[in-house]
């Protein structure tokens, strides 16, 4: 199998026939889902029929999709008020499975599944690699943390379902990794992007071609990255990068997913309807317009998501795509409105920061932005990894590129940052989702 | 005649040095001369060894950001004046010296630099037409160990 000729070769795998719906067809199915939806909430989630009250709403008042704006937002919040199991609409007998976030910021979140949601994820994820060129005869290495993690056991369920042959190989110990990819002859892997970028220096140093490797796609995602961060990573493996999207509250990886035209992830809308918003208030954007992304699940049982607000912003996309899909597609996510850090009062987004670094020519993706606050002031700290291509035996070498690097992020962000070259390997490498920001302000 | 100097970026930091210096003890490279430039927060470090492509691939694997870059290694007499004819010769044909630093070993009554140009073999046709002395590698590790 070359690299070529198989991802030329790839037709649509029937798999992938409900991403070519007919828009009327896919819009009556997305309400007759909607409506039975709200009503297995309202009967069984207490939160969500307390709302709905408030309101003076009933499930019958929703007639059309566009009702959808008048029903009550939920939050993480409402997921960590309610911890455990406060929003299941299913008794414990008919859920197969619970998954958790990593809990970093407060009490972890818990997401629950019957098995008919364990169908629809492993389909959804199936029809993500079919989207990109995969089928079966394909080798999946499969680097998503399994575990309580949605990312690993969702991509492995997808992949097996696909026909295609899963290395369930997990995060972590990159040697191995490396070793696997070349010995078994793997054609994807899924991982985070940033630890896909640890895998590319690290097999660099143990003097393995990528370009010489049958590999040719990466399913990556869990963590926002840049435009930048894909023709990066393209370059240097020769792969092509596919960004992926979804979070667990919704059902983990596989609500969104790129075709090869690589222009923004698809949305799995038969079973996730989504809006944008305006994050400050509440209300609905039109597609084109960016804001928030708010999701409704169309058909989970255990746990309906009844217009989640992600956080992530981003605009729809209503444009046809030249792959002929009909679903609408989200611009890739590059920032969250959660991540947003504010610096002498002005909004900064890391993603910025990766942009503007990437720009100058030679620069690596590997770096952290720390802040910290000196005499009542906020310090911004680029740190950015030296490699042998960007420095030579002068000072002179070393002295331009810190002044390009901070000149190119002071004219993305505002703010003139500190740049601080450091050694290859001095950042801490994350095998999940990369840690780009040490917030050391003292508030 | 030119020589390969190695270049390291190192961080301003305790233990940034020792570790690539460490590194060639183990490996039993030894090292020939070395000088370090630096800024506030970063230098280099520019090393001739012995065996510098051994040496590049041992420094790369540890995960240093490391350069080659051509040199040449000039025998000058170790006496008054000795450095300032060698000097006046390649600046009457302007050539601009980037760098250079010394050997701590003389080899009878003769010392031994590194000189970086930007145009090392003009700087070599320079020296010979003037009778300095450039020493290759193989020739310099036999006088060193004299």
């Amino acid at each position: 199998m070359s690299k070529h000729t198989t991802h030329k070769a790839a037709s649509f795998h029937p798999v992938s026939a409900p991403d070519f719906l007919p828009p009327g067809q896919l819009r009556d199915l997305q309400l007759q889902r909607l409506q039975k939806m709200v009503a297995l909430a309202y009967n069984n989630v207490g939160l969500f029929r307390r709302r709905m009250k408030e309101l003076g709403m009933e499930p019958g008042d929703v007639k059309s999709l566009d009702d959808i704006t008048r029903l009550p937002f939920c939050t993480k919040t409402d997921l960590r008020d309610t911890y455990p199991f406060g929003l299941f609409a299913k008794p414990m007998s008919e859920i197969v499975r619970l998954h958790a976030s990593t809990g970093t910021t407060g009490k972890p979140i818990v997401v629950a599944y019957t098995q008919q949601d364990i169908n629809v994820w492993t389909n959804v994820i199936c029809r993500s690699f079919a989207a990109c060129g995969l089928h079966s005869g394909d080798i999946i290495q499969n680097a998503y943390g399994y575990g309580l993690f949605t990312g690993g056991l969702g991509a492995h369920y997808g992949a097996e379902a696909l026909g295609a042959t899963v290395i369930p190989i997990s995060g972590g110990n990159t040697q191995r990794q490396i070793m696997v990819l070349k010995d078994f002859n793997v054609t994807a892997i899924c991982c985070t992007p940033s630890y896909f970028l640890h895998i590319i220096d690290q097999a660099a140093e143990l003097g393995v071609n990528f370009k010489e490797l049958p590999l040719r796609a990466g399913v990556f995602g869990a963590e926002p990255w840049t435009e930048s961060m894909r023709q990066h990573i393209q370059r240097d493996s020769g792969i092509k990068a596919y960004d992926i999207y979804g979070l667990s509250e919704i059902i983990g990886p596989g609500v969104a997913m790129e075709c090869p035209c690589q222009a923004g992830p698809h949305i799995f809308e038969d079973y996730f309807y989504p809006e944008v918003i305006d994050a400050a208030t509440g209300k609905p954007l039109s597609d084109g317009e960016e804001g928030e992304l708010v999701l409704t699940t169309l058909s989970k049982e255990a746990m309906p998501m009844i217009r989640y607000r992600t956080h992530d912003i981003t605009a729809i996309s209503s444009e046809p795509c030249e792959c002929g899909r009909t679903l609408r597609r989200i611009q890739r996510i590059s920032r969250r409105s959660d991540d947003m850090i504010i610096i002498r009062g002005v909004n900064v987004y890391p993603s910025q920061i990766e942009t503007a670094l990437l720009k100058v020519e030679g620069a690596q993706p590997h770096y952290q932005i720390i802040l910290t606050r000196e005499k009542g002031l906020d310090e911004m700290e680029v740190q950015v990894e030296v490699t042998a291509d960007v420095f030579s035996d002068t000072m002179g070498g070393l002295e331009q590129l810190q002044a390009r690097l901070t000149k190119s992020i002071e004219s993305a962000t505002g703010l003139r940052p500190r740049v601080r070259l450091i050694q290859p390997h001095s950042i801490q490498r994350s095998e999940g989702k990369a840690k780009r920001v040490l917030d050391q302000r003292k508030m | 005649m030119k020589l390969k100097q190695l270049s390291l970026f190192l961080e301003n930091k305790p233990g940034a040095l020792s570790a690539p210096v460490k590194l060639l003890a183990d490996a039993r490279i030894n090292i020939l001369t070395l000088s370090i430039a630096e800024a506030r927060q970063y230098g280099i470090l520019r090393l001739v060894v012995q065996d510098w492509a051994t040496a590049k691939t041992l420094l790369e694997r540890r995960g240093l950001a490391v350069n080659v870059t051509d040199v040449l290694a000039i025998e000058v007499p170790d006496q008054p004046g000795g450095l300032a004819g060698v000097l006046a010769a390649l600046e009457e044909a302007g050539l601009n010296l980037e760098y250079m630093y010394a050997f701590t070993v003389r080899h009878g009554s003769n010392g031994f630099f590194i000189f970086r140009y930007d145009d090392p073999d003009k700087a070599i046709a320079v020296l010979q037409k003037h009778k300095i002395n450039v020493v290759d590698s193989a020739e310099l590790c036999k006088r060193l160990k004299n």
